[in-house]
């Protein structure tokens, strides 16, 4: 049994990384193009980080976790073997499946069971939709920490703002990007540039201050607008005996209001009561004002 | 001879923002290339959860090439896990902007320029 020319592992150790590998390196058969195209595509749409090793090139290093490599070797090998290739290296466990006549689907499953084994959570059970910061462009103002009220923004141990955490935040919505005087906040997962990442233009700086400008002719900011105009319909609403009528019309205002800042309905829905909203806007703008004085000082 | 770059590939499988045909073909030119790669499921997903395998994907004696999205986005979801890009050696390709064949040719090009480079020293 002859040892394979693995990915290289390098230290220091970290825990949890999870990678198949397809092998067709030395010691292996490459693999019918059909069947690599389908085991990686169903892979990766299934979470899995990917590499295929061949002969004459490198992939990336292994720290620590988890490799299940998968190949038609030449040779036979362990079932499973845990390495400890040098010094500083973490623990790498390493799974080998001979692929003989199983389908992608079938091996797939295998990987499937190898993961659930390490205990690591399934992925791909949430939408990787945040906002990421360009700090070559932030000044640091706290715009987003004030607008946004499901706390995803933070700042780090020197007062700088920082995306905290990402799982708050509302799947698809680009809001806090708008508020952004600098266009320095992105979702690489949003339609439209220069939001997803493209490069910023003037024109682009012109527009989403004018979009700032816009929210502030509503009442100030966006939830003021918010509570304004629930506020102003709730006493109309009140008066009327049609309550579908009612409802139709707040909904008409709420979303004029998110096709301005391109807001998904399903945001809205999800908002706190009035009250709740006024006390998390005015706690998020204390915080960023005590951050600025902070900074100033 | 050792190739002359590594290529990390991201298939943005959470979103439909690259172009599926794109970014189908590019993984299949790739699968079938003969290329050793790496490929990832959705960098964006590794990013927020800042994923123990990120330093290694990035770490390499070799220039670098990323094929995802913009650039921008791709430097920044980097930093925001705390494994900011090296400076230098890193080029980032946009599978949002440019063609599979485009893409397929700079990968290309770029491994026999930097191999008659190698060759010629
Ligand atoms: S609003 Fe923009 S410039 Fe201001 S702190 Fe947030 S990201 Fe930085
Ligand atoms: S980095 Fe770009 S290509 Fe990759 S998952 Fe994020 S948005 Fe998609």
């Amino acid at each position: 049994m002859s040892a394979l020319p693995l990915p290289t592992v390098a230290a220091p150790p970290t825990a949890g990384a999870f990678r198949v590998v397809l092998f067709e390196g030395t010691g292996a058969e490459p693999m019918p193009n059909a069947l690599r195209s389908e085991l990686l595509t169903g892979l990766l749409k299934s979470g899995y980080a990917t590499s295929v090793v061949r002969a004459g090139g490198n992939v990336s290093p292994m720290q620590s976790g988890t490799l299940v490599v998968l190949g038609r070797f030449t040779e036979a090998q362990p079932d499973t073997l845990d390495a400890q290739p040098d010094a500083q290296g973490g623990p790498v466990t390493v799974h080998f499946r001979t692929v003989a006549d199983q389908t992608a689907a079938e091996l797939l499953a295998q990987v499937e069971t190898l993961r659930e084994a390490t205990q690591l959570p399934k992925p791909g059970t949430w939408k990787p939709w945040f906002p990421v910061i360009d700090y070559d462009r932030c000044t640091n103002c706290m715009q987003c920490l004030s607008f946004c009220l499901f706390d995803v923004y933070g700042v780090d141990s020197e007062k700088r703002i920082q995306v905290q955490n990402q799982n708050k935040c509302k799947t698809d919505c680009p809001a806090c990007s708008r508020v952004c005087p600098e266009v320095a906040i992105l979702f690489p997962k949003y339609r439209h540039g220069p939001i997803n990442g493209d490069v910023v233009s003037d024109d682009d700086v012109r527009r989403e201050s004018m979009k700032v400008d816009i929210s502030s002719l509503l009442g100030g900011d966006i939830y003021q607008a918010l509570r304004d105009r629930s506020a102003k319909f709730k006493s109309r609403f009140s008066k009327e005996r049609d309550s579908d009528k009612a409802l139709l019309e707040r909904q008409k205002c709420l979303t004029k209001l998110g096709e301005q800042l391109d807001i998904p309905a399903e945001v809205f829905a999800s908002l706190p009561s009035l009250d709740e909203i006024k006390a998390k806007a005015e706690a998020a703008q204390a915080k960023a004002e005590a951050m600025l004085a902070g900074q100033s000082r | 001879m050792t190739l002359p770059l590594r290529v990390l590939y991201c298939h943005c499988t959470y979103a439909n923002v690259v172009p599926k045909a794109v970014k189908e073909e590019v993984l299949r030119q790739l699968a079938e290339s003969g290329i050793p790669f790496d490929a990832v499921p959705d960098l964006c997903e590794l990013s927020a959860r800042k994923d123990p395998s990120l330093p290694d994907l990035i770490s390499s004696d070799e220039p670098l090439k990323i094929v995802a999205c913009y650039p921008r986005a791709v430097k920044w979801l980097f930093s925001a896990a705390n494994t900011p890009l090296p400076a230098d050696g890193v080029a980032i390709l946009n599978m949002r902007t440019d063609t599979a064949e485009a893409i397929m040719a700079q990968l290309r090009g770029e491994m026999e320029t930097s191999t008659s480079e190698e060759e010629s020293e």
